[in-house]
């Protein structure tokens, strides 16, 4: 009798209209995968507070809402301008309502054999690479919206780096909303592929373009191989009356090395699955995350590291920053499987709350089956030290300043970590621009 | 949804029949639940009109819930039509002396080691209030507790002769419709402990209650109802064991606390109940819940547990820390082995301003036992400068079983400093090694070892509870290193 799933009927009667639409696009593998998909969110609905997994991030508005399959629009390339990255040298393919604008994108300078396409077209080619890998790790048949993203599965990025390849310059990932009249949904759904002892950068990046209740339904899946070594960065500033659903659904092999960062600074409801299995011997994983909210914000992020193989390490920092009215949630779990003897897991979460009516909800989760095992995760959840911020004011530095200050040093922890040294700063910068526009931050107060 | 209300709308308006009042002569009540059972056990009791409707209440809104399926727990669905819900162990009748026991029942607990003999001797120390199955069988030491104003008596004696206290704080903490297993036990609850503390009284001894599971198939369905009043103290001890069983049996206990200002209490368990042969036939099913209102100023409740039976333990000793400056803390043993499993852990509700609580929990699991902890610390929008710290430390022997760790924490205020820590780690081969080079052998080592891990809660319990309880560490783990 309890309640578990909405139904997502609204969410799915635009699924005929989608498939007609489909044409050539309409590979018959790649359909099939659509049509289980749209089987699973039938199946799963919309969750309600009542499944575990959605108990303090509410989305039934979503069951309620028709949002239309946002179409593709022009868009300037000046107004892409604040969603730029200087000196990273790589490639960019910029996305517009979940669509890929060639005209917009530049291809950069990559190694021989890497590829940083649309999936779409990728898909129409007929690429063996894609149908191996496309479907295979990403949890359709029990993540609500995994299901939703996979029925209407259109478009994306697809990066392949072949074995033993070093690409050095970031490859930048851009999703861009533009406002349209009624609110409108688009899926994107990325397939990252490194072989291998692969080395490579990647940025995915959702910005909206101006305001909107608009929906963002995107899903990564990434596959490591043997010995690759892969920093992946996810900033998510969408429209602040955005909803950002993403799961990032990553598969590692032995003697990996995989980061993992992901920034939230923008959205009205954000909520982040980020994934991670440990398949092989020997993986290094790290899964971080820094997120700034204020006014009715409310960030979930969810959490997985899965040690299914021996001698793997895992590191976890998430922190969050609550101003205002915002709400938090945060669910990290660690399973340690039968016989991933040797592993040794991390996890921490902290939040600065700045505002009396600031809410957090944590759940740092450990499930170990092995017993030749560490493991630890903390949790906090506190104020500023009023020391520093003494000690600071005692120097002279004004209490906004002194606040914003403190602040960044608290996100100094997750931020650092970006491997790529640019892409760090420009990520720091914004995050910092990002403080001035909360409440507490700004004045001071 | 809908539908489910108006099905408890129903319920609810549908008439209480009156007047069947069954004349079974039988002091067991035969197998199943519906309203008959129901008050039939409040007839058999003797009780007043209000708690039979208090019971009535229970058992419509039980009807309309679900058994919670969150916990990481399995077993087979129960069938509560297959229960026997009351039993006496023999016609009740006025007792004058301990001579009077039924020499059975005295057999059995001599056999169990609370010989009632024993325990007169030990006059003035411990006085026992001693249930079996259902009926109290024997009460010592009241008249003592007495000349202090204390009372402390089975729940039915209660129910006769302090009825306005009953009335009173029933349900006050843990009210009827508050959880399946709480509602279920709301409605037919056979018998418990009643404790109360007057105002500014110190409770010169430790009070405790012994509970066992008697007749085969019969769940016991406790009820316990402590109040310290203002300025009050009282140390509370609860041990339980109980013999060999085929079938599975069904404990769902409530536990009620209520202090008020500057009141303690303080309540230690010592759980040992059947855990089940090799394969986990047979363990008694333990799904209880247990809540402490610290609802006065500077009141303090204290629970510390020592789980290492039953089958299945589904349990969250928890403190709503209501007054200001009111503190809570939950100290715990958990040890599983063979194929026990065990989702246990405390929930601190912080209200009040300036409140404290600390959760220190210890899990073992050994063989193929899983052991989680679940935890809640939540922080309400006034509890000014609340503060809690929370450690959950798991020990892992052997690589079939599993330790999980739960631990939920909401902050609704900025002033709250809230932390929380959970490690994990295994009997380290060098310690073992040590210990047998030192001649001590690998049983001894690991039980060593173990009682280490858990000293710091074994500190807080009385002494003789901690003596007895580090015998039942290494009397559990008997066979589960190698």
């Amino acid at each position: 009798m309890r309640v578990l799933k909405e139904d997502p009927e609204a969410l799915l009667s635009r699924f005929a209209a989608f498939e007609s639409g489909l044409n050539g696009a309409k590979t018959a593998w790649a359909h099939e995968l659509r049509r289980a998909g749209l089987g699973h969110a039938r199946e799963l609905g919309i969750p309600t507070t009542r499944n575990e997994e959605w108990r303090y991030t509410n989305v039934a508005r979503l069951a309620k809402d028709a949002f239309e399959l946002a179409a593709p629009a022009p868009v300037a390339p000046e107004a892409l301008k604040p969603f730029g990255f200087s000196g990273l040298g790589g490639p960019r393919l910029v996305f517009v309502n979940g669509h890929f604008d060639a005209q917009l994108s530049s291809a950069g300078e990559l190694p021989k054999g890497v590829v940083a396409e649309s999936l779409k077209a990728r898909i129409a080619a007929g690429d063996a690479r894609v149908q191996a890998h496309l479907g295979r790790y990403a949890r359709q048949a029990e993540h609500p919206f995994v299901a939703l993203n996979t029925a209407f599965l259109l478009d994306g990025a697809f990066v392949f780096v072949p074995k033993g390849v070093q690409a050095e310059a970031p490859i930048h990932l851009l999703f861009v909303t533009t406002e349209s009249a009624a609110p409108a949904v688009s899926h994107p759904r990325n397939l990252l592929v490194f072989e291998d002892g692969a080395r490579a950068q990647v940025v995915e990046h959702y910005a909206g373009l101006s305001g909107g209740a608009y929906f963002t339904n995107a899903v990564t899946e990434a596959a490591v191989g043997a010995g690759a070594n892969v920093d992946h960065t996810k900033l998510q500033q969408e429209s602040l009356e955005a909803t950002h659903i993403a799961s990032a659904e990553i598969r590692l092999a032995r003697d990996a090395r995989y980061a993992n960062h992901s920034i939230s600074l923008g959205g009205k409801l954000t909520r982040n699955d980020v994934n991670a299995k440990l398949d092989g011997e020997r993986v290094e994983c790290t899964v971080n995350g820094f997120y700034i909210a204020n006014a009715a914000q409310h960030v979930d992020n969810h959490t997985i590291v899965d040690h299914a193989q021996p001698h793997g390490r895992s590191y976890e920092v998430y922190k969050g920053v609550m101003d205002d009215e915002a709400v938090a949630v945060f669910n990290g779990k660690i399973f340690v499987r039968p016989g991933a003897q040797k592993t040794d897991a991390k996890q921490d979460n902290k939040h600065l709350l700045l505002s009396r009516a600031a809410e957090v909800q944590t759940k740092p989760q450990l499930e170990i089956f092995a017993d030749d095992v560490k493991c630890t995760h903390g949790a906090t959840v506190g104020q500023l030290d009023k020391n520093a911020l003494f000690y600071l004011r005692a120097r002279g530095i004004g209490r906004g300043e002194a606040l914003r200050l403190l602040t960044l040093a608290f996100a100094e922890d997750v931020l650092k970590e970006i491997g790529h040294e640019a892409l760090r700063a420009d990520v720091a910068e914004r995050v910092h621009r990002r403080m001035e526009a909360t409440t507490a931050l700004r004045s001071g107060a | 949804m809908t539908t489910e209300t108006k099905q408890i709308e129903e319920l609810a308006k549908r008439e209480y029949k009156w007047g069947f009042v069954s004349d079974i002569e039988a002091d067991s009540a035969p197998p199943g639940l519906n309203e008959e059972i129901v008050a039939f056990i409040s007839h058999k009791k003797d009780e007043p009109a209000w708690l039979l409707d208090w019971r009535i209440k229970a058992y419509r809104k039980w009807l309309a819930m679900d058994a919670p399926e969150w916990p990481n727990v399995h077993y087979p669905p129960i069938d509560y039509q297959k229960i026997v819900y009351y039993s006496a162990p023999k016609k009740k009748k006025q007792l004058a002396s301990l001579d009077e026991v039924d020499p059975e029942v005295r057999k059995t607990f001599d056999k169990l080691g609370i010989s009632l003999d024993e325990q007169k001797m030990l006059a003035g120390v411990v006085a026992v209030d001693a249930v079996i199955d259902s009926v109290s069988v024997a009460t010592t030491f009241k008249s003592k507790l007495k000349e202090l104003g204390v009372i402390f008596s089975s729940f039915s004696e209660a129910v006769k002769e302090h009825p306005d206290l009953i009335k009173k704080y029933l349900g006050s903490v843990v009210p009827y419709s508050d959880n399946f297993y709480a509602t279920l036990n709301s409605a037919v609850f056979s018998d418990g402990s009643f404790c109360y503390i007057p105002k500014g009284v110190r409770c010169p001894m430790e009070l405790s209650t012994y509970f066992r599971i008697n007749a085969a198939n019969t769940g016991q369905f406790e009820r316990t109802l402590i109040v310290a009043e203002e300025g009050a103290y009282v140390s509370y001890l609860e041990g339980c064991t109980a013999p060999m069983r085929d079938e599975n049996q069904l404990h769902a206990a409530v536990v009620e606390l209520l202090a008020l200002d500057r009141a303690q209490i303080k309540y230690s368990t010592v759980q040992n109940w059947y855990p089940g042969d090799e394969e986990g036939r047979g363990g008694i099913y333990n799904f209880v819940t247990k809540r402490g209102k610290c609802a006065g100023a500077d009141s303090k409740i204290s629970w510390t547990q020592v789980e290492t039976g039953s089958a299945i333990t589904w349990k969250y000793p928890s403190v709503v820390l209501q007054g200001d400056r009111s503190v809570g803390e939950f100290y715990s043993v958990a040890l599983t082995t063979k194929r026990q499993q065990a989702d246990t852990g405390t929930k601190m509700i912080h209200v009040g301003k300036d409140t404290k609580s600390t959760i220190v929990s210890k899990g073992i699991s050994a063989g193929r036992g899983q052991n989680s902890y679940r935890g809640l610390v939540k922080i309400a929008k006034g509890a000014e400068n609340a503060r809690n710290f929370s450690q959950c430390d798991s020990l892992l022997i052997g690589q079939r079983c599993g330790a999980h760790t739960f631990p939920y924490i909401e902050v609704g205020n900025p002033t709250a400093t809230v932390e929380h820590e959970a490690s994990t780690s295994k009997v380290g081969e060098d310690q073992i090694f040590y210990c047998n080079q030192r001649g001590i052998d690998t049983e001894n080592a690991v039980s060593m070892i173990v009682n280490g891990f858990c000293k710091e809660i074994f500190n807080e319990l009385p002494m003789e509870f901690a003596v007895e309880a580090q015998k039942l560490l290494g009397i559990s783990l008997e066979g589960s290193v190698g």
